[in-house]
């Protein structure tokens, strides 16, 4: 199943703005209509999209790794190993929404970094049980659906804005499971992102 | 002074019962002030810090954001290992209470052109996240 689940460990050049192509070029080439390639053009603004969607893409970038890294801790039981894969999935999925949505804004995406590094940077080294994987992913999914929820209004486009609350609505899912698998109290205050 | 606001100003003060004329109602009225930030909570912050920056942020590593351990004082852009954005970098912003402030209100406003996005629309919670910032400075 890890097998299933490998990693794209590609190093990561992360490259300032992004943009390597004009809007209306990069329009052309990926087939957009006339229609579509005036409205993007239109905005000033595309750039900082793209911006902000770098910055989504490498939270899942981060998402995923962090997945990996649990799965393949062998300190997760079989039934919550394919919870975690599941999960894993939906972020992967999550980032190739975020790379279509830069693609079409002329924007590079961003490329993740290698795993060795998210695995210092997030301190998994210090995971010793299951708890500990479940509470890592649990705080990175609760502090992704705010930071989704954070940024649409700092989003131009406005069509960002349902791919931003539909992503954050997966994050807040994988937060309320996780957090029942580890035995938290339902909130008993709302809203609860945000 | 012009005449809607002649009109809104006798309006009101023959709402609120006033006999005095519109003028001088308003040299009386003070001038607004800077609403002043509530003062910060670190550990409320703290709690903040972890679910709504957590994603992206923490005090000792650079993820998807730079680390933040001792903010307070430090130019923007200037964390050596981090590859922050080029707005950020040219922005010449020191990190101190009145800038975080604003920052966390409107980063893309603040600096257009950064990759953060996320807002603190409550001014408690920005106080809060400050004042947790600052205790983990110098």
């Amino acid at each position: 199943m890890i097998d299933a689940i490998a990693m794209n460990s590609r190093r990561r050049v992360l490259t300032g703005t992004a943009l390597s192509l004009s809007t209306v070029g990069a329009l052309a080439l990926l087939g957009q209509t006339t229609r579509a390639a005036g409205s993007v053009a239109a905005s000033p603004n595309v750039g900082q999209d793209v911006q902000l969607l770098n910055a989504a893409l490498a939270l899942e970038d981060e998402g995923i790794a962090a997945y990996q890294i649990g799965a393949e801790s062998k300190l997760l039981t079989p039934d919550v190993l394919k919870i975690a894969v599941t999960f894993q999935g939906h972020h992967k999925q999550h980032r190739d929404d975020l790379t279509a949505a830069i693609k079409r804004l002329g924007g590079k995406a961003v490329e993740p970094k290698t795993q060795a590094d998210y695995a210092k940077s997030l301190g998994t080294a210090s995971l010793k049980d299951q708890a500990g994987v479940l509470r890592l992913a649990l705080k990175l999914e609760r502090g992704a659906t705010n930071a989704y929820l954070g940024l649409i209004s700092s989003l131009d486009q406005s069509d960002l804005y349902l791919l931003a609350a539909r992503t954050a609505s997966d994050e807040s899912f994988h937060a309320a499971v996780l957090g029942n698998a580890l035995g938290e109290a339902i909130p008993q205050k709302a809203p609860m992102f945000g | 002074m012009k005449l809607g606001h002649l009109f809104w100003a006798a309006s009101l003060s023959f709402l609120i019962g006033e006999s005095v004329p519109a003028t001088a109602a308003r040299s009386a009225t003070p001038l607004p002030t800077a609403p002043q930030p509530p003062p910060g909570v670190p550990t409320r912050g703290a709690e903040i810090y972890e679910t709504k920056c957590g994603a992206c942020h923490s005090l000792d590593a650079n993820r998807i954001g730079p680390k933040h351990r001792n903010l307070f004082g430090r130019k923007a852009g200037s964390i050596a290992d981090f590859h922050y954005t080029n707005a950020l970098k040219r922005s010449g912003i020191i990190w101190n209470a009145q800038t975080l402030d604003r920052w966390l209100q409107n980063p893309v406003a603040m600096v257009p052109g950064t990759a953060m996005g996320v807002r603190l629309s409550s001014a408690q919670d920005r106080a809060d996240v400050i004042a947790y910032l600052r205790q983990n400075s110098r």
